[in-house]
């Protein structure tokens, strides 16, 4: 988190409303408040993790407008009015699964989860755009993610796997 | 026991809750916690002259400001040295917020507390600390010369120094061996500084519970008992009212086994002061210049060794840089100056190591501990040997290696348990067999030569290593079985990702015979087992593994004490499948384990319908004897632990094809293959998935990371855009195989996994690069501009 300078004695608020995962949020915010900050901290929803401030690592990746960007380096109020999926949304309305969470599962594309959120965000957006990506096109992919366990291996493989799960049910 | 779900590829049970968001992590609790943030030195090395905070008081939602002055007694103090060492004669730890001096860029200084933490961080940017600046010592050379001082009462710098020797059978010392050997080789290997670099940073929530006196502290850290207790001490409360939790946890690495970080003591502390609630959440570039390193080493090599490449004396001498402090004590050069033999009987050996004070982060252990450095020495001089003898090298591995006949076998060395370092067992021709097939060793000439027909360089690279895993003292494990059949197990180690809710699921259940949806386990919560060390040295599947087996051996052994009394049969002829026990080959005597579980509970009242069984007028009870009988205890629970002689040695070798640019010496790893052997395997694919991250790690190592120090002790690249780790792209395909030697230490077999596979990675890349290039290698990491002035070098 960073502060800008010589703070104001009381902080002006701003109300913005959000669609997140379906659901119309209203919160009021300072200009400076991260949309990860106001995700986790305004609406409670902590599945989208901050693992690096400063937009390299992925893991605060939620889609916006269905395009996935770092919430890390998105104002909350910059974003009014917009609908926000994040990784708390992608099950079904029945709490079922996606193709994309169950082959994560399946393929032991996690170990200690904390990066796993801005993955399922981000394949979710890769494999609407391509349901069938290459080998080459999953690496790329995901090149925007980093994650210190897992060595990357059985999230490329979780990608492929999705990617059949979704043509199975099409 | 039986086999069905113990090493079985079982899919994790911890998964749900991480796939859907529903994870909690340190930052995820507390929503209406207080923030903390943290004024921290700028400066390498500089005195405190002044901390002027009145502009800063102002701020709005501003809740307090603590500089060291304002600690009490015990908080005030310096850090515990957790692991002391009679050659540490100079241990030196941090104040949890800097008393006059600052040792390292990033050392605590202002404790800021806030409403939230933009407000903290506005505060802390208003607090003006007037330094003057000490000469900053950086770099093991520099520092070693002692011309500049890191703690004024340190002469030279030098915080430990420690020698190793072991003789050769004939008595001779390695120098004397040395000097007698037929042929002799010195040269000098450097080894850069890296880090953990978990994506969770640190973190601690405190809640502070004024009516009843208690505290809760959640922290991210690899042993929650042990912070619960250096908490307690320092707080000055009864270890009762005080209660640690590790909950999901972002990765550990090994930074988050050193405790307490100043944090851990001064937020609880705040939250107990204040009555409030009090939450840290460390940022990145905190976690880069306050939190830990590891691995920057230097080493001189002399070695003299016979016709057939085999070492007949090995004198190594180590300048190990462990930052301005040593909280962690000599634990890594400890390791690296005795897991440096590998799987290599040694003529004689000589280790010197110098543990040497900078004004830079403390280095601590980090995944690997020392091993990488001591295999890349290891490796690089068989490599060495192999060019200066003409032969294969792995022949010349193979003519050191200890043979499957030789077990136990003493090294002569003494571990970083203080125990004797004795390998339990191990297969290591067979592992080389394995690994040279899995990566096509022996047809490589051919390959190299085709690719270089067409313009191409590759080269091959092999590298071998033995890591002591599963140290002591102890772990425990507690097992309940409730009336309702579900299986309740509990450890006080912690978990950062490694599966272990699956994998010691899949041992109680097979210990007990339950289907694996009746079993849940807890780790790292101190309300649940307040008796543990922690979760390092790949130690939680063989210490917790095995106290776990133990603790479920004794419930089976009191629920076939009861289900025998009340089938009227003997105990041994009794079984437990499915959650039944029965009376073998008669299906039709049986009786639930959850029956079981109510009739271990003499009562009084009748809960729900299954407990009625147990009531005093049930008819049930033998009224010769008591309700409880002597020696026993109500309910069908057992708790044991497992406390080893000594660690278990795994082992394993990989190798690597790497192709070099001709051009852009940009360095791509074509294949990467891994022979491991860890025992008995508990579930192989989180085995795999253990060294696929290893590797990665080690491939970050190898050609990517390093912390880049500037001579004023600045860290150039804390941060993930300068820090370079490895993507999806950086990572080649890992081609494993599994080997199983059990360990004949502990009763389920089973040796450690979790560091593994970032230990050879800098050997293996390092050896394949050089036989891509013909160039000599003896520095890791290695980016494409030095292969490039080594090219330059080469031809000059």
């Amino acid at each position: 988190m960073k502060t800008d300078g010589r703070p104001a004695v009381s902080e002006a608020l701003h109300e913005i409303t959000l669609t997140v995962n379906g659901v119309v949020r209203e919160a009021k915010v300072p200009g400076r408040r991260l949309l990860s900050d106001c995700l986790r901290h305004e609406l409670g929803l902590t599945g989208t993790h901050v693992g690096c401030e400063h937009g390299v690592c992925g893991c605060c990746t939620v889609l916006l407008d269905g395009d996935p960007v770092r919430s890390c380096l998105t104002f909350a109020v910059s974003v009014d009015g917009h609908e926000i999926t994040t990784v708390e949304g992608l099950s079904g309305p029945g709490g079922e699964l996606s193709p994309v969470q169950r082959a994560f599962s399946e393929c032991h594309a996690l170990q200690c989860g904390f990066c796993t959120p801005g993955f399922l965000c981000t394949v979710t957006a890769l494999l609407r755009d391509n349901p069938a990506p290459t080998e080459d096109e999953v690496v790329e992919g995901i090149s925007g993610n980093l994650c210190r366990c897992t060595g990357y291996q059985n999230i490329v493989k979780a990608v492929h796997r999705a990617a059949e799960l979704m043509g199975d049910e099409a | 026991m039986t086999t069905k779900l113990f090493g079985e590829r079982v899919q994790r049970r911890e998964d749900l809750r991480l796939i859907t968001g529903q994870g909690r992590y340190v930052d995820d609790l507390g929503r209406d916690a207080l923030a903390a943030a943290f004024v921290r030195s700028p400066h390498a090395h500089a005195r405190i002259r002044d901390i002027d905070v009145s502009a800063a008081v102002d701020v709005d939602g501003l809740v307090a400001i603590y500089t060291w002055e304002d600690l009490p007694e015990r908080v005030r103090d310096p850090l515990p040295l957790l692991i002391p060492h009679p050659a540490l004669t100079h241990g030196r730890t941090a104040y949890p917020l800097a008393r006059d001096i600052v040792r390292h860029v990033g050392e605590p200084v202002v404790m800021v507390v806030a409403r939230d933490r933009y407000l903290a961080e506005d505060a802390a940017a208003l607090i003006e600390v007037d330094y003057e600046f000490l000469k900053p010592v950086v770099g093991i050379e520099e520092a070693a010369q002692g011309a500049h001082l890191v703690h004024e009462d340190v002469p030279g710098n030098l915080g430990a120094h420690l020698v190793q020797e072991v003789p050769s059978a004939s008595g001779a010392g390695a120098r004397e061996a040395i000097e007698a050997a037929p042929h002799t080789l010195a040269f000098r290997l450097d080894f850069e500084r890296s880090a953990s670099m978990p994506l969770e940073g640190r973190g601690v929530y405190a809640r502070w519970d004024p009516d009843d006196r208690s505290l809760r502290v959640y922290s991210s850290t690899q042993t929650s008992t042990s912070v619960r207790m250096a908490v307690a001490a320092k707080l000055g409360l009864p270890l009762p009212s005080v209660e640690v939790i590790a909950p999901d946890v972002g990765g550990g690495f090994g930074v988050k086994i050193v405790h307490p970080w100043p944090e851990e003591v001064l937020v609880p502390w705040a939250a107990m002061l204040l009555g409030r609630e009090v939450k840290w959440t460390e940022d990145r570039r905190e976690h880069f210049i306050s939190s830990a390193h590891e691995r920057g080493q230097v080493q001189h090599v002399r070695v003299g060794f016979d016709g057939e490449g085999r070492i007949l004396g090995l004198d190594v001498t180590i300048l190990h840089d462990h930052g301005a402090y040593t909280p962690y004590g000599i634990i890594v050069p400890i390791i690296t100056a005795t897991q440096l033999l590998g799987p290599y009987r040694i003529g004689a050996y000589r280790v010197e190591f110098s543990s040497i004070y900078t004004n830079t982060v403390q280095v601590t252990p980090y995944r690997g501990a020392g091993r990488p450095q001591g295999v890349f020495c290891m490796e690089r001089t068989m490599d060495r040997i192999a060019a200066h003898l003409g032969l294969d090298r792995a022949d010349v591995r193979a003519a050191n290696f200890i043979q499957p006949g030789d077990f136990p076998y003493d090294q002569g060395l003494i571990f970083q348990d203080g125990r004797p370092l004795i390998y339990d067992s191990g297969d290591y021709p067979e592992s080389l067999r394995m690994i040279k097939e899995l990566i096509g060793w022996d047809g490589f000439a051919a390959l190299k030569a085709e690719a270089a027909a067409e313009g191409r360089t590759i080269g091959i690279g092999l590298g071998c290593y033995v890591e002591g895993t599963g140290v002591g003292p102890y772990e425990g494990g507690h097992v309940q079985v409730t009336s309702d059949g579900r299986v309740h197990v509990s450890t006080g180690l912690t978990s950062q990702g490694q599966g272990h809710e699956t994998v010691f699921a899949q041992i109680a259940a097979t210990e007990l015979g339950v289907p694996l949806d009746r079993v849940s386990v807890v780790t790292g919560d101190t309300r649940r087992f307040g008796y543990a060390v922690g979760t390092f040295a790949s130690r939680a599947a063989v210490m917790s593994g095995n106290a776990i087996a133990l603790a479920c051996r004794k419930v089976r052994d009191k629920a076939l004490r009861i289900a025998a009394e009340a089938l009227e049969a003997d105990p041994r002829d009794l079984e437990i499948e499915d959650g039944m026990v029965r009376v073998a080959g008669n299906p039709g005597a049986s009786i639930a384990l959850a029956t079981v579980a109510v009739l271990s509970n003499p009562l009084r009242y009748a809960f729900d319908e299954e407990a009625k069984r147990a009531t005093q007028f049930s008819g049930a009870a033998s009224m010769d004897r008591p309700p409880v009988a002597e020696g026993e205890e109500p309910g069908l629970e057992g708790r044991d632990y497992y406390s080893p002689v000594r660690s278990t040695f795994a082992s394993g070798m990989h190798a690597a094809i790497v192709e070099t640019d001709p051009d852009t010496a940009e360095i791509k790893i074509l294949r990467y293959a891994v022979v491991h052997d860890c025992g008995r395997l508990i579930n192989p694919m989180i085995v795999e998935g253990q060294i696929h991250g290893g590797v990665a790690q080690g491939v970050g190592g190898a050609l990517y990371e390093r912390m880049v120090y500037d001579a004023h002790g600045q860290l150039l690249n804390a941060s993930f855009m300068d820090f370079l780790m490895p993507y999806a792209t950086e990572v080649p395909f890992i081609e494993t195989a599994h080997l199983e030697t059990p360990s004949p230490l502990n009763p389920l077999g089973i040796k450690g996994a979790g560091e593994a596979g970032v230990i050879p990675v800098s050997a293996v890349i390092a050896a394949a690069i050089e036989d891509a290039e013909g160039i000599t290698i003896d520095r890791m990491p290695i980016s494409p501009s030095e292969l490039h002035e080594l090219r330059g070098r080469a031809t000059s």
